[in-house]
């Protein structure tokens, strides 16, 4: 069907034919398709920023390194080079910088990318990644480990677990009713939420007050200070997984914006969708837990910066949300190692500048987009 | 060209003990505009949405060129029915042209973003509707009849050949009422069939081709709105009084509700005939009811 070659026919004749249709010339809709792929100067600049916050970062830190030097350092595999430096700072740049910096970048693009698929699912702006309730798993499974002593290879993998166990809880409790609605899921996700909490808190009030409590807290709080290539190499094919097939629907995601029924009527499979929207999120907010702890705020306030810049359809929200969320976090992790003497932890930081930062953008910008 | 549509026997209910409706049959023949009409709560918006598949209906079945839409898969469905709904709840503040573009969503394979065609099919479908000028503006700052219209244009993007439109006038004024039909009778013209919920007795003699009244849980009475919109029905089925009387200047039947008072006995029939013949004289023949 060739809509444009069709002209109006009949109308009511006793009403003046007031919608006669604007003729639209070639060139103007050209304008419009041209002008809805269109890229701002400021995407290109955030699409590129977490390059050069990635070199950044590879320079600052605690432990001085000359900037020449680190700059030698990071050719030396590549170009052969005469040795000017010391085999620890070849260490501080490689074993210590660089996997902390790549773990930053996959945190926040992770968390952010889950938050902003999950605001989409639930039709709600103010949804973080854990709503269902893979943080609270994640923290009782990470506690357990850090109870009985295990190693940091377990406590991740715990941690995985636990926020997965949480997730498949919440989603098998939404599914006992029959109606299988989203604010079910939601209200699923806050009782398994609740009971994973309260779970945890019964493993910090039995654990060692002076060795392992600490740990548990410290850990509940975020860091990105232990992150080994290991680490990455573990988490990264679950993130890749979960990223690329988020990427590969993210215009779907739009349609659930309408609600449930208008989206079936655009002949949209509901339940597959949210199954695929959970399945992935849930795998990039475990496999983000469970390399750095707890780390609120960044799924819920990237994708909000992130739709100041491109608007709310997902085509362009969710790729912005990547860069900004990855962006956003090595900054903070920056901030965090660098700012005093000993390490801020990074869940207390996101949302210490965060939140401020985030209130000056609302004022700012004097519009809502709820 | 064009699908027929049939329902066979319909009944819904929400649990098992009262029917929303039931033993409802009819058949949409290719590009034939049909107009429900009812009182609140009869279960029209929900007829409808049982004929989109979007409720399960208990019994009986709903056929599109003698295909069960249960036995579709709801994108093919989507190609060929389009649903504007009477309420919308968009969460984020999508513009115009965006919103649209949505009609598209069946055409566009799960892993895609829409093309340049879609773009264009769906600035199509919103010149149609006569709100090109609304194109850049976010889907929460227009009012709530050019929302109206914009989900008209995002059924249209959606190219299909039946479109059911669940009270298609409830948000607009008088003038956007008029042109809603006018472009719903312009659509039936372009041999889309159409059905479609109304509160306005009247709007099914400006458009239809047949009028269906639905009373309690089911269709009193289905035909040319000539033969079905009469006092009678109307008095019964609203429970109120209404002449629906000829009106020249407009050409056409037009249907009008009767002042009525409780615990009046005058008969509102003979009051209205004699209203024609002497009011002008005297007003205020009812003591009662003081009806003039």
């Amino acid at each position: 069907m060739d809509n444009s070659t069709k002209d109006i026919q009949g109308g009511i004749e006793s009403v003046p034919n007031e919608m006669n249709r604007e003729n639209i010339s070639k060139e103007e809709i050209s304008k419009i398709t041209r002008k809805r792929k269109l890229i701002l100067p400021v995407m290109i600049i955030l699409y590129i920023l977490p390059i050069f916050v990635m070199i950044w970062s590879l320079f600052i830190g605690r432990f001085e390194v000359e900037p020449g030097n680190v700059l030698k350092i990071l050719f030396s595999p590549i170009i052969p080079m005469e040795h000017t430096w010391s085999s620890a700072e070849e260490t501080i740049i490689f074993q210590v910088r660089l996997p902390r910096i790549i773990a930053a970048l996959l945190v926040g693009a992770s968390l952010s990318m889950a938050g902003a698929a999950y605001q989409g699912l639930f039709k709600n702006p103010l949804v973080s990644p854990d709503i269902l309730g893979v943080s609270s798993g994640a923290g009782f499974g990470a506690a357990c480990a850090i109870l009985l002593s295990l190693s940091t290879w377990f406590i991740q993998i715990s941690a995985f677990l636990g926020g997965i166990t949480a997730v498949i809880t919440t989603y098998l409790l939404s599914r006992l009713y029959k109606s299988g609605q989203i604010l079910v899921l939601v209200l699923s996700g806050v009782i398994v939420s609740s009971f994973f909490g309260a779970l945890l808190s019964i493993t910090k009030y039995v654990a060692d007050p002076y060795e392992k409590l600490p740990t548990i807290v410290f850990w509940l709080m975020g860091s990105l200070s232990s992150a080994r290539y290991i680490d990455i190499m573990s988490i990264a094919p679950a993130i890749f997984l979960g990223g690329i097939v988020l990427l590969l629907i993210r215009w779907r995601i739009n349609l659930l914006a309408l609600g449930p029924d208008e989206a079936r009527t655009l002949g949209i499979d509901i339940t597959q969708i949210t199954r695929i929207i959970v399945l992935c999120a849930t795998l990039l907010t475990a496999a983000a837990v469970c390399i750095s702890g707890i780390i609120g705020w960044v799924g819920l306030v990237v994708p909000h910066l992130a739709r100041m810049i491109t608007g709310p359809d997902y085509s362009r929200l969710l790729p912005m949300t990547i860069v900004m969320g990855a962006s956003y976090l090595l900054i903070m992790d920056d901030i965090s190692r660098t700012l005093i003497s000993t390490e801020i932890p990074l869940g207390i930081l996101t949302a210490l500048l965060g939140a401020p930062f985030f209130a000056f953008l609302l004022w700012r910008r004097k519009t809502g987009w709820v | 060209m064009g699908i027929t549509l049939s329902a066979h026997n319909l009944k819904f209910s929400w649990n098992s003990q009262r029917n929303v409706f039931s033993d409802v049959s009819f058949n949409l023949k290719p590009g034939e505009l049909f107009c429900i009409l009812g009182p609140n709560g009869t279960g029209k918006s929900t007829l409808l949405r049982c004929l989109i598949n979007l409720l399960d209906i208990n019994q009986g079945s709903v056929e599109i060129d003698r295909v069960d839409i249960r036995d579709m898969e709801r994108h093919d469905l989507a190609k060929k029915l389009a649903f504007v709904p009477q309420r919308w709840d968009v969460s984020f503040p999508y513009t115009v042209i965006d919103y649209v573009v949505m009609g598209r969503a069946p055409f566009i394979s799960a892993f895609a973003s829409p093309s340049d065609d879609d773009v264009k099919i769906a600035i199509d479908a919103i010149q149609e509707v006569g709100i090109f000028h609304l194109l850049e503006k976010s889907v929460n700052e227009i009012s709530g009849g050019e929302h109206q219209l914009a989900l008209i244009a995002r059924a249209l993007a959606q190219q299909p050949e039946i479109l059911l439109l669940d009270e298609p006038t409830s948000h607009l004024d008088f003038g956007n009422q008029m042109q809603v039909l006018s472009l719903i009778e312009r659509l039936r013209d372009r041999g889309i069939s159409i059905i479609m919920t109304s509160h306005f007795p009247d709007h099914a003699f400006i458009v239809s081709d047949q009028v269906g009244i639905m009373r309690e849980g089911s269709f009193s009475m289905i035909g040319p709105a000539e033969e079905v919109i009469t006092s009678e029905a109307l008095g019964s089925t609203y429970h109120v009084d209404v002449r629906v009387e000829f009106i020249e200047v407009a050409g056409r039947k037009v249907c009008i509700p009767v002042r009525y008072k409780a615990g009046c006995n005058c008969s509102t029939e003979s009051l209205l005939d004699q209203y024609y013949r002497e009011c002008e004289e005297h007003a205020g023949l009812c003591k009662n009811c003081g009806f003039c």
